[in-house]
Protein backbone atom coordinates (compact mmCIF):
# COMPACT_ATOMS: atom_id res chain seq x y z
CA UNK A 1 0.00 0.00 0.00
CA UNK A 2 0.87 3.64 -0.51
CA UNK A 3 2.80 5.13 2.12
CA UNK A 4 0.87 8.01 2.07
CA UNK A 5 0.19 8.23 6.43
CA UNK A 6 3.62 8.56 7.23
CA UNK A 7 4.65 11.26 5.16
CA UNK A 8 6.56 13.73 6.47
CA UNK A 9 6.92 16.67 4.13
CA UNK A 10 3.34 18.57 3.15
CA UNK A 11 3.51 21.48 0.69
CA UNK A 12 3.89 24.44 2.94
CA UNK A 13 1.40 26.65 0.65
CA UNK A 14 -1.16 24.12 0.18
CA UNK A 15 -2.45 21.57 3.02
CA UNK A 16 -2.97 18.49 0.70
CA UNK A 17 -4.82 16.19 3.20
CA UNK A 18 -5.48 12.76 1.89
CA UNK A 19 -9.09 13.02 1.72
CA UNK A 20 -8.04 15.93 -1.34
CA UNK A 21 -6.22 12.89 -2.62
CA UNK A 22 -8.94 9.86 -1.55
CA UNK A 23 -11.51 12.38 -3.94
CA UNK A 24 -9.37 12.83 -6.54
CA UNK A 25 -8.69 9.23 -6.85
CA UNK A 26 -12.53 8.52 -6.56
CA UNK A 27 -12.76 10.85 -9.62
CA UNK A 28 -10.48 8.80 -11.64
CA UNK A 29 -11.86 5.69 -11.18
CA UNK A 30 -15.12 6.79 -11.82
CA UNK A 31 -13.58 7.93 -15.47
CA UNK A 32 -12.24 4.50 -16.32
CA UNK A 33 -14.44 2.38 -18.09
CA UNK A 34 -15.33 -0.20 -15.65
CA UNK A 35 -16.36 2.21 -13.54
CA UNK A 36 -20.12 0.89 -13.64
CA UNK A 37 -19.11 -2.52 -12.89
CA UNK A 38 -17.09 -1.41 -9.61
CA UNK A 39 -18.48 1.65 -8.65
CA UNK A 40 -19.12 0.76 -5.07
CA UNK A 41 -16.05 -1.22 -4.38
CA UNK A 42 -13.21 0.77 -2.49
CA UNK A 43 -10.33 0.33 -5.02
CA UNK A 44 -6.84 0.80 -3.75
CA UNK A 45 -5.38 4.11 -5.33
CA UNK A 46 -2.43 1.87 -6.16
CA UNK A 47 -5.26 -0.56 -8.45
CA UNK A 48 -6.41 2.94 -9.26
CA UNK A 49 -3.72 4.39 -11.01
CA UNK A 50 -2.59 1.32 -12.60
CA UNK A 51 -5.74 0.94 -14.77
CA UNK A 52 -5.51 4.39 -15.78
CA UNK A 53 -2.04 4.05 -16.70
CA UNK A 54 -3.24 0.77 -19.07
CA UNK A 55 -6.26 2.89 -20.02
CA UNK A 56 -4.47 6.21 -20.96
CA UNK A 57 -1.90 3.52 -23.32
CA UNK A 58 -4.95 1.99 -24.88
CA UNK A 59 -6.34 5.35 -25.60
CA UNK A 60 -2.74 6.37 -27.16
CA UNK A 61 -2.60 3.32 -29.22
CA UNK A 62 -6.48 3.72 -30.27
CA UNK A 63 -5.29 7.18 -31.87
CA UNK A 64 -2.46 5.92 -33.61
CA UNK A 65 -4.41 3.26 -35.07
CA UNK A 66 -7.54 5.36 -36.05
CA UNK A 67 -4.25 7.52 -37.61
CA UNK A 68 -3.69 4.71 -39.75
CA UNK A 69 -7.33 3.84 -41.01
CA UNK A 70 -7.62 7.71 -41.72
CA UNK A 71 -4.49 7.41 -43.92
CA UNK A 72 -5.53 4.76 -45.41
CA UNK A 73 -8.97 5.45 -46.02
CA UNK A 74 -8.17 9.17 -47.73
CA UNK A 75 -5.30 7.32 -49.43
CA UNK A 76 -8.01 5.52 -51.21
CA UNK A 77 -11.28 7.91 -51.62
CA UNK A 78 -10.90 10.82 -54.10
CA UNK A 79 -11.12 14.61 -52.85
CA UNK A 80 -14.85 15.45 -53.13
CA UNK A 81 -16.05 12.28 -51.68
CA UNK A 82 -13.73 12.58 -48.97
CA UNK A 83 -14.95 16.05 -48.66
CA UNK A 84 -18.08 15.22 -48.39
CA UNK A 85 -17.94 12.36 -45.91
CA UNK A 86 -15.28 15.19 -43.39
CA UNK A 87 -17.84 17.68 -43.85
CA UNK A 88 -20.97 15.19 -43.23
CA UNK A 89 -19.60 14.24 -39.81
CA UNK A 90 -18.65 17.91 -38.90
CA UNK A 91 -22.48 18.16 -39.02
CA UNK A 92 -23.56 15.12 -37.48
CA UNK B 1 7.71 31.70 -40.88
CA UNK B 2 8.31 28.43 -42.72
CA UNK B 3 6.63 26.31 -39.91
CA UNK B 4 4.49 23.94 -41.32
CA UNK B 5 1.27 24.51 -41.34
CA UNK B 6 0.18 22.48 -38.65
CA UNK B 7 1.23 25.36 -36.31
CA UNK B 8 -1.28 27.53 -37.54
CA UNK B 9 -3.72 25.33 -35.19
CA UNK B 10 -1.51 26.01 -31.92
CA UNK B 11 -3.38 29.82 -31.90
CA UNK B 12 -6.82 29.27 -29.15
CA UNK B 13 -9.64 28.51 -31.27
CA UNK B 14 -12.01 31.62 -30.94
CA UNK B 15 -15.16 29.84 -29.38
CA UNK B 16 -15.52 30.14 -25.70
CA UNK B 17 -12.36 28.73 -23.76
CA UNK B 18 -13.09 25.75 -21.48
CA UNK B 19 -13.21 26.53 -17.57
CA UNK B 20 -10.96 24.74 -15.80
CA UNK B 21 -13.27 22.83 -13.94
CA UNK B 22 -13.33 18.79 -14.63
CA UNK B 23 -16.55 17.77 -16.36
CA UNK B 24 -16.14 19.42 -19.46
CA UNK B 25 -18.90 21.73 -20.58
CA UNK B 26 -20.99 21.11 -23.37
CA UNK B 27 -19.53 22.67 -26.20
CA UNK B 28 -20.68 22.75 -29.48
CA UNK B 29 -19.81 19.44 -31.57
CA UNK B 30 -18.94 21.23 -34.87
CA UNK B 31 -16.76 23.63 -33.33
CA UNK B 32 -14.50 21.15 -31.33
CA UNK B 33 -14.34 18.73 -34.82
CA UNK B 34 -13.26 21.91 -36.62
CA UNK B 35 -10.09 21.96 -36.23
CA UNK B 36 -9.07 18.46 -36.93
CA UNK B 37 -11.41 18.19 -39.71
CA UNK B 38 -9.75 21.20 -41.26
CA UNK B 39 -6.28 19.70 -40.63
CA UNK B 40 -7.84 16.07 -42.50
CA UNK B 41 -8.41 18.27 -45.43
CA UNK B 42 -5.36 20.07 -45.16
CA UNK B 43 -3.35 16.91 -45.06
CA UNK B 44 -5.28 14.81 -47.45
CA UNK B 45 -4.17 17.52 -50.00
CA UNK B 46 -0.87 18.19 -49.57
CA UNK B 47 0.44 14.64 -48.79
CA UNK B 48 1.21 12.67 -51.63
CA UNK B 49 -0.89 9.16 -51.95
CA UNK B 50 1.68 6.94 -51.78
CA UNK B 51 3.20 8.34 -48.55
CA UNK B 52 0.39 6.46 -46.13
CA UNK B 53 3.17 6.50 -43.05
CA UNK B 54 3.81 10.16 -43.51
CA UNK B 55 0.14 10.97 -43.82
CA UNK B 56 -0.84 8.69 -40.60
CA UNK B 57 2.00 10.34 -38.81
CA UNK B 58 0.49 13.87 -39.68
CA UNK B 59 -2.75 13.34 -38.87
CA UNK B 60 -2.05 11.88 -35.54
CA UNK B 61 0.20 15.18 -34.75
CA UNK B 62 -3.10 16.90 -36.17
CA UNK B 63 -4.93 15.08 -33.58
CA UNK B 64 -3.03 15.84 -30.87
CA UNK B 65 -3.07 19.14 -31.95
CA UNK B 66 -6.33 19.47 -32.30
CA UNK B 67 -7.00 18.30 -28.78
CA UNK B 68 -4.33 20.17 -27.07
CA UNK B 69 -5.83 23.76 -28.74
CA UNK B 70 -9.82 22.64 -27.36
CA UNK B 71 -8.54 22.34 -23.67
CA UNK B 72 -6.86 25.48 -24.02
CA UNK B 73 -4.31 26.84 -22.43
CA UNK B 74 -5.34 26.72 -18.60
CA UNK B 75 -4.24 22.89 -18.30
CA UNK B 76 -0.91 21.79 -17.34
CA UNK B 77 -0.87 18.79 -20.15
CA UNK B 78 -1.68 20.43 -23.02
CA UNK B 79 1.12 23.57 -22.65
CA UNK B 80 2.90 20.64 -22.41
CA UNK B 81 1.59 18.96 -25.22
CA UNK B 82 1.56 22.09 -27.38
CA UNK B 83 5.55 22.69 -26.08
CA UNK B 84 6.21 19.51 -27.46
CA UNK B 85 4.55 19.51 -30.65
CA UNK B 86 5.77 22.66 -31.82
CA UNK B 87 9.67 21.60 -31.02
CA UNK B 88 9.11 18.47 -32.71
CA UNK B 89 7.71 20.39 -35.68
CA UNK B 90 10.17 22.87 -35.99
CA UNK B 91 12.42 20.16 -35.94
CA UNK B 92 10.72 18.35 -38.70
CA UNK B 93 11.71 20.85 -40.82
CA UNK B 94 15.32 21.51 -40.10
CA UNK B 95 16.39 17.68 -39.84
CA UNK B 96 16.40 15.96 -43.00
CA UNK B 97 13.70 13.76 -43.92
CA UNK B 98 15.68 10.53 -43.26
CA UNK B 99 16.15 10.93 -39.81
CA UNK B 100 12.72 9.22 -38.71
CA UNK B 101 12.07 10.57 -35.40
CA UNK B 102 9.67 7.75 -33.93
CA UNK B 103 5.95 8.11 -34.33
CA UNK B 104 5.66 8.33 -30.11
CA UNK B 105 8.27 11.28 -28.54
CA UNK B 106 10.68 8.99 -27.12
CA UNK B 107 13.00 11.46 -25.06
CA UNK B 108 13.21 9.60 -21.87
CA UNK B 109 12.62 12.12 -19.19
CA UNK B 110 14.42 10.60 -15.69
CA UNK B 111 11.29 10.66 -13.94
CA UNK B 112 12.11 10.26 -9.91
CA UNK B 113 10.21 8.12 -7.81
CA UNK B 114 8.93 11.36 -5.53
CA UNK B 115 8.35 10.08 -1.42
CA UNK B 116 5.22 9.58 -0.21
CA UNK B 117 3.53 8.88 -3.68
CA UNK B 118 2.21 5.26 -4.55
CA UNK B 119 4.52 3.68 -7.08
CA UNK B 120 2.78 3.86 -10.06
CA UNK B 121 2.68 7.32 -9.99
CA UNK B 122 5.79 7.85 -11.73
CA UNK B 123 4.52 5.43 -14.59
CA UNK B 124 1.35 7.97 -15.06
CA UNK B 125 3.80 11.06 -15.00
CA UNK B 126 5.59 9.68 -18.06
CA UNK B 127 1.82 9.06 -19.90
CA UNK B 128 0.62 12.46 -19.25
CA UNK B 129 2.38 15.09 -21.06
CA UNK B 130 4.06 17.50 -18.33
CA UNK B 131 4.31 14.73 -15.79
CA UNK B 132 7.18 15.12 -14.50
CA UNK B 133 6.88 19.14 -13.31
CA UNK B 134 3.33 18.11 -11.78
CA UNK B 135 3.04 17.46 -7.86
CA UNK B 136 0.93 14.58 -6.92
CA UNK B 137 -2.64 16.30 -6.79
CA UNK B 138 -2.42 17.96 -10.31
CA UNK B 139 -0.77 14.88 -11.26
CA UNK B 140 -4.37 13.32 -10.48
CA UNK B 141 -6.49 16.53 -11.63
CA UNK B 142 -4.75 16.59 -14.83
CA UNK B 143 -4.69 13.09 -15.87
CA UNK B 144 -8.56 13.62 -15.08
CA UNK B 145 -9.08 16.13 -17.92
CA UNK B 146 -6.33 14.38 -20.36
CA UNK B 147 -8.21 11.17 -20.01
CA UNK B 148 -11.71 12.75 -21.04
CA UNK B 149 -9.76 14.82 -23.98
CA UNK B 150 -8.28 11.68 -24.95
CA UNK B 151 -11.52 9.71 -25.19
CA UNK B 152 -13.59 12.27 -26.94
CA UNK B 153 -10.79 13.06 -29.16
CA UNK B 154 -10.95 8.79 -30.36
CA UNK B 155 -14.75 9.17 -30.21
CA UNK B 156 -14.44 11.90 -32.95
CA UNK B 157 -11.88 9.98 -35.08
CA UNK B 158 -14.01 6.83 -34.52
CA UNK B 159 -16.79 8.96 -36.16
CA UNK B 160 -15.02 10.48 -39.21
CA UNK B 161 -13.52 6.82 -40.35
CA UNK B 162 -17.32 5.36 -40.39
CA UNK B 163 -18.74 8.68 -42.20
CA UNK B 164 -15.37 8.17 -44.53
CA UNK B 165 -16.10 4.58 -44.70
CA UNK B 166 -19.72 4.85 -45.25
CA UNK B 167 -18.94 6.72 -48.60
CA UNK B 168 -16.71 4.16 -49.91
CA UNK B 169 -17.82 0.99 -51.12
CA UNK B 170 -16.14 -1.47 -49.18
CA UNK B 171 -15.05 -4.41 -51.11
Amino acid sequence: MSSRRSRSRQSSSSRITDEQINDLVSKLQALLPEAGIRSNERVSAARVLQDTCSYIRNLHREVDDLSERLSELLATTDASSAQAAIIRSLLM
Amino acid sequence: PSLPTLCNHLSPPSHPSLSPSPPLPPESKPMSAFHFLRALSQINKSTPKSSLLLRSRRIRQAAYVSMACRAGRSRLWSRALLRRLQRRSRLRYLISQRTRAGIAPKRLKVVRPRSGEPSRAEALRRLVPGGPGMDYCSLLDETAHYIQCLSSQVQLMQKVVGSISCETPQP
